[in-house]
């Protein structure tokens, strides 16, 4: 029999997923064999301390901050670039320093948009 | 199996069960009451969760908040009429198997409370109790005694049969009807199919008539 690199992992992984999924596996036959199911209108409703639930779990919320997450997550990757960029400052040639600036440029551009649309306003 | 093979073959090293046993031992050792308390008896009740007396030696220690989790309603203190629709409601949440401790001389039978206008005189007039822990307040004592005895209670049930319990059965129901608030008093009084009037005049007995309120 041929010892195979990988097959440690393979045999680990196997267990991994018997652990997660047998004890699953289990509770759902054991369902299927002595628990009946026991659902009505009163447990099948959405939660509200007891009380008379109103409504639907399901609901909308506005949106508000939506934008300004965006915004602050393109000027966080943004930091992420001008980290190596000025580190390696000194040594660029023109075509790359010109590069860099285009991309800043952009973005600076996108935040002047987004403040001339007023969604920096919060309403 | 035989109790006197089992125990002879424990001694030999070899632990001996069925499914029965390992069902109910699991159960009982994993008891989830509901965070839930109506009045002074929930002090004590949370006194028996904290170092002390230290409910988590039973495995009962994680007090669930939301009825979707737990297995155990204490039913801690006075139930007022305006409460025991939402207790009811709160027991009909609780995912199956459930089970009912009723704390107290108020949620008993309305305690010192019971001529009260506002006062439910019993829980059990709606929602089925397991076990009944009398004091006003009962000690801490009280009711790990009673947790100790929902215990062998659940150690005792069945899992096939026709005595297996109301859990098991597909035919009995596992929600309760909610009351709701009529013009003097809760409507319906009491739910027929849990709660009896009990027998008051002795000539009564063995008559459809059982007695008065």
């Amino acid at each position: 029999m041929t010892n195979h690199m990988y097959l440690p992992v393979i045999v680990l992984f196997i267990a991994g997923a018997g652990f997660a999924i047998g004890p699953l596996a289990l509770a759902w036959l054991w369902a299927r064999t002595f628990s009946p199911q026991k659902s009505g209108p009163t447990k099948n409703r959405i939660y509200e301390c007891g009380l008379e639930s109103s409504g639907d779990a399901w609901i909308k919320f506005k949106p508000g901050y939506y934008i300004y997450a965006i915004l602050f997550l393109i000027f966080d990757v943004e930091g992420v670039f001008l980290l190596p960029f000025a580190v390696a400052f000194g040594g660029f040639t023109v075509a790359e320093a010109v590069s860099i600036l285009v991309f800043l440029i952009l973005l600076a551009e996108g935040l002047v948009w987004a403040c001339q649309k007023k969604v920096l306003a919060w309403s | 199996m035989d109790e006197q093979l089992k125990s002879e073959l424990r001694r030999q090293g070899v632990v001996a069960t069925t499914l029965q046993e390992l069902y109910n031992w699991g159960r009982k050792s994993s008891i989830w009451p509901l965070n839930f308390g109506l009045a002074c008896c929930a002090i004590e009740m949370i006194a028996t969760t904290m170092a002390r007396y230290d409910l988590a030696r039973f495995g009962a220690e994680v007090f669930r908040p939301s009825p979707r989790q737990a297995d155990l309603m204490i039913v801690a203190g006075t139930v007022t009429k305006k409460m025991a629709p939402q207790v009811v409601r709160l027991y009909n949440q609780m995912a199956e198997p459930k089970y009912v401790i009723s704390m107290g001389a108020c949620a008993i039978s309305g305690g010192p409370f019971k001529q009260g206008y506002n006062v439910l005189k019993g829980v059990d007039r709606y929602i089925p109790v397991d076990v009944y822990i009398p004091g006003c307040p009962p000690r801490p004592e009280a009711l790990l005694d009673a947790f100790l005895m929902l215990q062998r209670k659940i150690d005792e049930q069945q899992l096939t049969g026709p005595s297996r319990p109301r859990h098991l059965q597909a035919k009995l129901p596992s929600e309760f009807d909610v009351p709701e608030y009529g013009e003097h008093d809760l409507t319906p009084a009491h739910n027929d199919s849990i709660w009896h009037v009990p027998l008051v005049h002795i000539s009564n007995a063995g008559k459809n008539e059982s007695g008065r309120d």
